[in-house]
């Protein structure tokens, strides 16, 4: 079973190269500039709504101080929000139209195999993850960058339930209610500032990940390499 | 800055600390240059903390831009005929929560006695109305959700005329952009004419079916379900119709004016 679809997507990825074998860089410049583009959105939505968040919290005993907050007053932070969600929203559709028409997603994000997410995941916290390509993600990244994808995307629906809580009151509905939607938009936000740390603090120990992200990083090979398993020390059966 | 111990963003269990001892010399490999050279881009975006950013009138004009913008998608969005769920009886907050740019002691309580609603703008028949008059009028009853811009909420029970029948009655402009109400403490918010026409937008008398207290806007209020509660003044003494754009109190500090829900 595993042979086959390990099959299929040889042929998927022989089907997209016809003709002669085109090499590209891993991060094509329009990937690039909305990956940054999102970097410093998501800071502003995270800081500006801090910002809100501190007007009523949530939690007693949380409470961001200023100085990690942006926006001089609430309405400052609000104003910086909602400036900071149409480039959120515009960025992201562009992103997620560019993932699926270019094929990006499925060639490198595709297929999350469990058994590997567990095995690369120890071995990442083993630090015995090797990365040889840069071009191929691991199970690991796989998971965390599908994971994201999705938490914004879902932050995106929260916030609109915050912000039109009558209009769009079915939507407010499926996350319990006005306050459901609020504690629903903290918790994705949490899980954003959870991915931010374990992407930057990866990201800082394997420096030619960024390096790649500025400049397009390594061409692809055209031509599949075997399974990201082959990259781990052989695993005992 | 100190980082609160129990923060929802510290993990209860860091990575496990023999790792780090068993992979010494993996971690002493990793350049020390190159984590601070990677540092020096978080730095970089660290450029935004603080509220000196927003504070250049470029960033400020930008933003502004922004909020009107966001104004007119409000506006689209807005579905006159969607109406805001309503709730029963027995989860209604007594009383109402008190909220103004002040506090509840600094509340100056209207006198009653010589008590007048003002009319102006647009507006055919501009005779002041007396409270027994507007007494007179039909009620109508909404136990509608309150949500503030800060974030908090409460159901509550609000009665008193329809905002549309009353504006038809004073032979109001309907096709007037705005509804401006100025209140007695100064405080003035305006409306879109669509907001004001909504069926569930009313010119608030009585709380849970008692004539509205002191503190929550006696003895006029507007209360709308579609908008945020600053949209809603309390202590109303005129109400203006007009094509005349008037940022209200909260819009002067910087809110977002259409704030509709």
């Amino acid at each position: 079973m595993k042979s086959a679809n390990f099959e299929n997507e040889r042929l998927n990825m022989s089907a997209e190269s016809v003709g002669p074998p085109k090499k590209r860089k891993m991060h094509p410049i329009p990937l690039r500039i909305m990956h940054w583009i999102n970097a410093v959105t998501m800071i502003i939505m995270i800081m500006s709504g801090w910002k809100i968040y501190d007007d009523e919290v949530i939690f007693g005993f949380l409470h961001f101080p200023d100085a990690i907050t942006l926006g001089k007053w609430a309405q400052h932070g609000l104003q910086w929000h909602f400036f900071g969600m149409w480039v959120l929203v515009l960025n992201g559709i562009a992103y997620l139209a560019y993932g699926f028409a270019t094929g990006r997603f499925k060639r490198m994000l595709l297929p999350i195999r469990p058994h590997e997410v567990i095995k690369e995941a120890i071995a990442a916290l083993t630090f015995r993850l090797k990365h040889t390509d840069l071009t191929k993600y691991n199970a690991v990244q796989k998971v965390l960058y599908v994971g994201v994808i999705t938490i914004i995307v879902l932050q995106v629906a929260t916030g609109l339930a915050i912000w039109k809580p009558i209009q769009f009151s079915g939507l407010v509905g499926l996350f319990g209610g006005f306050q459901g939607a609020r504690l629903a938009h903290f918790l994705g936000m949490s899980a954003i500032c959870l991915f931010f740390l374990i992407h930057v603090t990866l990201a800082l120990l394997v420096p030619r990940t960024i390096l790649a992200m500025l400049t397009g990083g390594p061409k692809e090979s055209a031509e599949p390499e075997a399974s990201s398993e082959a990259r781990l020390s052989k695993p005992a059966q | 800055m100190s980082l609160r111990r129990n923060s929802l963003f510290r993990p209860v269990k860091v990575l496990d600390q023999s790792l780090l001892t068993e992979n010494r010399k993996f971690l002493q490999e990793i350049s020390r240059r190159k984590l601070l050279r990677g540092g020096l881009t978080l730095g970089g975006l660290g450029f935004l903390t603080g509220c000196d950013v927003s504070d250049h009138s470029a960033v400020r004009r930008m933003l502004e831009l922004a909020s009107s913008f966001n104004d007119s998608v409000q506006a689209a969005i807005f579905n006159p005929n969607k109406l805001a769920p309503t709730y029963s009886i027995d989860q209604v907050v007594k009383p109402p929560r008190f909220n103004a740019y002040y506090e509840v002691e600094r509340v100056k309580p209207v006198n009653l006695t010589d008590w007048k609603l003002e009319l102006a703008g647009l507006v055919q028949d501009k005779q002041p109305w007396t409270l027994d008059r507007i007494h007179a009028l039909p009620e109508q009853e909404e136990i509608i959700k309150h949500i503030c811009v800060e974030g908090w909420d409460y159901i509550g029970q609000w009665s008193g005329p329809n905002l549309k029948q009353f504006l038809q009655l004073i032979g109001a402009d309907l096709s007037a952009k705005y509804v401006a109400f100025h209140g007695n403490d100064d405080y003035m918010e305006s409306i879109d004419m669509a907001t004001a026409l909504h069926p569930q937008t009313i010119l608030a008398t009585k709380y849970a079916g008692e004539p509205l207290a002191d503190p929550f806007g006696a003895p006029l209020r507007l209360r709308t379900a579609v908008k945020l509660g600053f949209k809603n003044p309390k202590w109303i003494r005129a109400i203006e119709v007009s094509n005349t754009y008037q940022p209200g109190f909260w819009e002067k500090q910087g809110f977002n004016w259409f704030s509709g829900i």
